[in-house]
């Protein structure tokens, strides 16, 4: 396979110094500009609607999201989280049944109260109606929400079950993806890896949907057909 | 599949007698261009965000090793693999031979047109594979067993009885009398029958709308969230991708992606929008052990620097497809192959020769709209007249076109003879015409009269309308 490796790389070299860069002979100063976009990932152009102030970002993000079928509800902390979770079911006729993140339980939610509620921790199996999990942010440009993979939050929480609850916190809620990037890079610069996304970032804009038969929108084709979000006011 | 791009002509005659098509068809104007244009009039930066597209690619096309090697190390970094591949069959037998070494039976696939255009289902089932399509899309072809006829809407060539029938036909074990007369029924019945398929699969077959070199990821954008289903579940993980898929960093991904959807579907983003990185870490609580890429040239390093360079910006949005006048009359089987459209007639001469492909440039009407509308302003109708050109060059073409394109350059080179020449012709034809306006029938034409009326002109040559304005 290496002799495919080295003979796709000579013909993309013959074809770039051919027709492409010929003036740059050296391959050192032609991968000057390629290598500083690598190690400064400069932020292209921004929409102004990705740039608001932190009030007006969060207020966007719940236009956006309710735009594309999502539903939003904000709380004033997480005590309140349960009480309207079994709001949203009640509401919308589902089982009393909630599979949560293992991210989540750390936050000592007190589902405990909710005795109608029973909740469980883990990945999806498949058989479950209801998940609820932690988005890392919130874009507020397209009311988009960010989840990421990790030892505490399975990603199959987000896609196998119908009805999906992710909550939110406000001040997690940001102008554009560009600020999502960054965030994430901070917080992985102390451990000096590379690595530094996890195997999973998932971005999420309303429930999911098809409009493969005769181009009619229908919501709920592999992942969930409802997206319930939590915003708490922090 | 083989090419069927030779048959052009007889495939068009199909497509135009086949009235499921055309009233399938006749529902993509008030659906995907007009919903880009309200995503495009929401967004006062989308013109600029194109500019800077485009910019992205062109600056990645001139730097594509550089990328690749860059790309290749942070993939073996995060502890995946990556295969390189010359040609479809190379890329066949890699991802045979690796789901062959994990002992794979089934294989839930995501749409992937570079899927498509190596021909990995029938590779794997020659092999005792069952590839699974998840898409709802590509699942109904895939039980009809046939191509997507549109790059983003594999099925749009369909009406929703066929689907029943389709579904009626092939799962046999439902009982026979339910109710298929509903698009959400014919849903939630797919949906039923890929539960099971994501679940026990062995491996997930993905596509990848970008490779990202900075990090070594590959994103998957998918409105129905089944790409996330067939990756997460599976054991294995393997994506496949076309060498110029690549971009330099998550800012370059994330400028491409905000005029993705909206050329796409004119969503503002699609639902889901994955960035996966390597296999599942140790300790993560589900995902993929094992994560392959395998990239593939076929080619497409022959395009590079060269006349046909600008194609390989194509992001595979599909807006060419949603706003050609041809595309919508004839849909995208009659092309011949797995793309179709002004990105399709340009790109398949470069993948199997302009021989076999010729009538896919001439069928354009070179209206530019597929340039206009194209987030990465890829010149499609020059590149169609290439081909167009490099045909004309190299073949003996009829002479009855040769005469008939000689008096058509001597009028065309004596601009007053032509304007007496063509106002004769059409005023004899608005004599004939007796003011219906349409022709039903016309000698030489009875190949577009067949079908179709044939206007009447009106008002005059061009020159003569430009005259008669000036003097208002």
């Amino acid at each position: 396979m290496s002799e495919a490796r080295d003979e796709i790389f000579a013909q993309v070299r013959a074809a770039i110094s051919k027709n492409l860069d010929a003036t740059l002979e050296s391959s050192q100063s032609r991968f000057a500009e390629a290598k500083n976009r690598i190690n400064d990932h400069p932020v292209n152009l921004v929409p102004a609607r990705g740039r608001l102030g932190k009030k007006a970002r969060v207020d966007l993000f719940i236009r956006e999201a309710e735009r594309v079928n999502a539903t939003v509800v904000r709380v004033s902390g997480l005590s309140l989280v349960p009480r309207e979770v079994v709001k949203f079911l009640t509401n919308n006729n589902l089982p009393m049944l909630l599979k949560v993140s293992p991210e989540t339980s750390e936050k000592r939610i007190a589902w405990k109260n909710q005795t109608l509620l029973k909740v469980s921790e883990g990945r999806a199996d498949g058989k479950d109606f209801s998940s609820f999990s932690l988005a890392y942010a919130g874009v507020a440009e397209t009311g988009t929400l960010v989840v990421l993979s990790g030892r505490k939050s399975p990603t199959t929480l987000n896609f196998l079950p119908p009805c999906q609850i992710c909550m939110v916190y406000a001040s997690h809620i940001l102008g554009s993806y560009e600020e999502v990037w960054a965030r994430l890079r901070d917080s992985s610069k102390n451990d000096g890896s590379n690595v530094f996304l996890p195997r999973n970032v998932n971005w999420i804009t309303g429930p999911s949907r098809t409009a493969d038969i005769e181009q009619t929108i229908l919501l709920g084709a592999h992942g969930p057909q409802r997206l319930h979000v939590v915003i708490i006011d922090d | 599949m083989d090419p069927t791009t030779e048959n052009f002509k007889t495939n068009v005659r199909k497509a135009i007698a086949d009235n499921n098509l055309s009233i399938a068809l006749s529902k993509l104007s008030e659906g995907f261009p007009a919903q880009r244009s309200k995503a495009v009039n929401r967004l006062p930066e989308f013109e600029d965000l194109r500019d800077q597209a485009r910019e992205i690619k062109e600056h990645v096309l001139k730097n594509l090793d550089f990328y690749l090697e860059k790309f290749e190390s942070r993939v073996l970094e995060s502890g995946g693999k990556v295969h390189w591949c010359r040609s479809a069959a190379e890329a066949r037998s890699t991802i045979l031979r690796i789901t062959r070494a994990v002992g794979a039976k089934t294989v839930t696939k995501s749409k992937s047109m570079i899927g498509e255009e190596i021909s990995i289902n029938e590779h794997l089932e020659q092999h005792g594979i069952e590839p699974v399509e998840t898409d709802l899309g590509e699942y109904i072809i895939q039980l009809r067993n046939e191509k997507p006829s549109h790059i983003i809407a594999p099925a749009i060539h369909l009406t929703m009885k066929q689907v029943a029938n389709t579904f009626r036909k092939k799962h046999l074990h439902l009982a026979p009398e339910r109710s298929l007369n509903k698009p959400r029924e014919l849903l939630e019945e797919a949906r039923d029958e890929l539960r099971q398929k994501f679940l026990c699969a062995d491996v997930g077959l993905t596509g990848a709308n970008m490779l990202i070199a900075e990090t070594g990821s590959i994103v998957l954008v998918t409105n129905e969230g089944n790409a996330d289903l067939t990756y997460s579940l599976p054991k294995t993980h393997i994506a496949i991708a076309s060498l110029e898929k690549i971009v330099p960093t998550l800012e370059d991904a994330s400028t491409i992606l905000r005029v993705l959807a909206r050329s796409a579907t004119g969503q503002e983003m699609s639902v889901y929008t994955t960035f996966c990185t390597g296999p599942k870490r140790s300790d993560d609580l589900d995902g993929p052990e094992n994560f392959h890429i395998v990239i593939i040239d076929n080619g497409r390093s022959d395009m590079l620097g060269g006349e046909f360079n600008d194609m390989l910006m194509c992001i595979r949005c599909g807006a060419c497809l949603n706003h050609c006048p041809v595309y919508k009359v004839i849909g995208g089987h009659a092309y011949g192959w797995v793309y179709s459209g002004p990105m399709g007639a340009t790109l398949i001469p470069n993948l199997i020769g302009i021989d076999k492909s010729h009538h896919l440039a001439h069928a354009s009407t070179l209206c530019g709209k597929c340039e206009e509308v194209c987030p990465m302003r890829i010149q499609l109708p020059r590149m169609l007249r290439s081909w167009r050109q490099l045909y004309f060059e190299r073949h003996r073409v009829t002479s009855i076109s040769r005469q008939l394109l000689k008096i058509w350059s001597f009028l065309a080179t004596w601009p007053s003879l032509y304007r007496f020449v063509f106002s004769i012709i059409i005023a004899a034809l608005v004599s004939i015409s007796r003011k219906r306006g349409r022709f039903k029938k016309m000698p030489f034409f009875s190949k577009w009269t067949k079908n179709f009326d044939l206007p009447v002109p009106e008002g005059g040559t061009f020159i003569d309308r430009w005259n008669r304005r000036k003097q208002l």
